[in-house]
């Protein structure tokens, strides 16, 4: 069904300005796909009536259900693995080079979804620097509240363990529960879960020695990736790295971070002639 | 990049060879365990796919046949099954398997896991551009 020009104008500006993600006209055909569910859940005939409901009410958790179905909630653990390559054999051991044992890293997944970024990167702590992961900090952040309360759970089926996810760590760090696997606990408890909206302030945090900020600029528009990465260079150590998609860089910033070829992957880092 | 895919389901096998030839993979198949030990020889393959449930010789038998010569060590091995138990994944991770694939999957899953499994299988995106 195609949508008035005036719904999907509402739906577009709603989704703006509680998450700061761009609905490209192009992919209007995606708003029935990612809103079907929450139509026929509030018993609306169709896309066009469960708009005009959200229109009818004040803002509220309706509305806040359909900015987040809206979102693109794709991840899989070790996505696109070079990112991960880059982390074991580059960036962590710069970092630990010659950090005192007593000061833990922390690290931040500004996007986490469903939670597989973040135990990605527990599970790689445990497994490549043993000796720095009790010590480190992992917090994952996510502005929508259904995928961080799945995050949350640890529990994923067998479509979300069987891709991107070593069989070794699969066998090692889950319990099978029939058709289920459940992380131990562990892994599942080096992370912690908080709900952030990355296009609004952010609250105080301790600084980051990295940041992973994977597949998130690309729906924002440019003066909100400006805004954002102006925010994630204040988080980030002086020496720290900051992860992005693999179709993103800090263009809109690019004096700020300087790239370091990483392996086959391309992270960054503060520069050091930008002012913090 | 070679590669043999040994499964008894004549569909399966030709979902695997599609597969892996979008990829660049050269393919051969084979419908049993003996006939791949077979086609080894002959195909020379990086990558052999096995089926776990086969009549005759099964998967796990044939993993560690192939895992007991010396000329193979280098081919990745990894197992696609139905077979979905942790203690079926340990014992033929402990027997020699690269990797494990659960039925079903999608070719995603299978370029993900042979990317784990140390192979490299090019991007869609890069396929698009080359």
């Amino acid at each position: 069904m195609t949508l008035a020009p005036v719904d999907f104008d509402y739906l577009r500006r709603l989704v703006k300005t509680h998450s700061a993600i761009v609905i490209d006209p192009a992919k209007a055909y995606l708003v029935e796909n990612r809103l079907g569910p929450l139509v026929r859940q509030h018993g609306c005939v169709s896309l066009p009536d469960f708009l005009r409901l959200l229109q009818s009410q004040p803002l509220g958790p309706l509305h806040h259900e359909a900015v987040a179905a809206m979102a693109n909630k794709e991840t899989w653990f070790f996505r696109d693995s070079a990112p991960f390559t880059a982390l074991s054999q580059y960036v962590l051991p710069e970092l630990l080079k010659n950090r005192p044992r007593e000061r833990g890293l922390s690290i931040w997944s500004a996007a986490c979804s469903t939670g597989q970024e973040p135990y990605s990167i527990a599970m790689l702590l445990r497994e490549s620097c043993p000796a720095a992961a009790p010590q480190a900090s992992i917090l994952a952040t996510d502005f929508c509240p259904a995928a961080l309360e799945r995050a949350s759970r640890a529990i994923y089926g067998q479509m979300d363990v069987n891709r991107g996810l070593p069989a070794a760590l699969l066998t090692r760090y889950f319990i099978q529960r029939g058709l289920s696997w459940q992380l131990k606990p562990e892994i599942a408890a080096m992370v912690n879960f908080r709900r952030l909206n990355l296009a609004v302030a952010w609250p105080a945090a301790p600084p980051m020695d990295i940041i992973f900020l994977r597949n998130v600029l690309i729906y924002f528009d440019s003066e909100t990736r400006r805004q954002v990465l102006t925010r994630i260079h204040r988080a980030l150590r002086p020496d720290g790295f900051l992860f992005l998609g693999s179709a993103e860089t800090p263009r809109d910033l690019d004096r700020a971070f300087e790239p370091l070829e990483a392996g086959t992957y391309l992270c960054y880092q503060p520069s050091k002639q930008a002012p913090r | 990049m070679r590669a043999l895919v040994v499964d008894d389901s004549a569909s399966m096998r030709a979902i695997l060879k599609r597969t892996l030839a979008e990829r660049g993979f050269e393919v051969a198949a084979a419908p049993s365990g003996l006939d791949a030990l077979r086609m080894m020889a002959q195909q020379n393959p990086d990558l052999v796919l096995i089926d776990w449930n086969m009549p005759g010789m099964n998967g796990f038998d044939l993993l560690r046949e192939i895992r007991r010569q010396p000329s193979y060590a280098q081919v990745k091995l990894v197992m696609v099954t139905t077979e979905t138990n942790k203690a079926e994944m340990t014992h033929a991770l402990a027997a020699g398997a690269d990797e494990y694939i659960m039925k079903p999957f999608t070719p995603d899953v299978v370029y993900d896991k042979l990317r784990v499994a140390g192979l490299p299988v090019p991007y869609a995106e890069s396929i698009a551009c080359a």
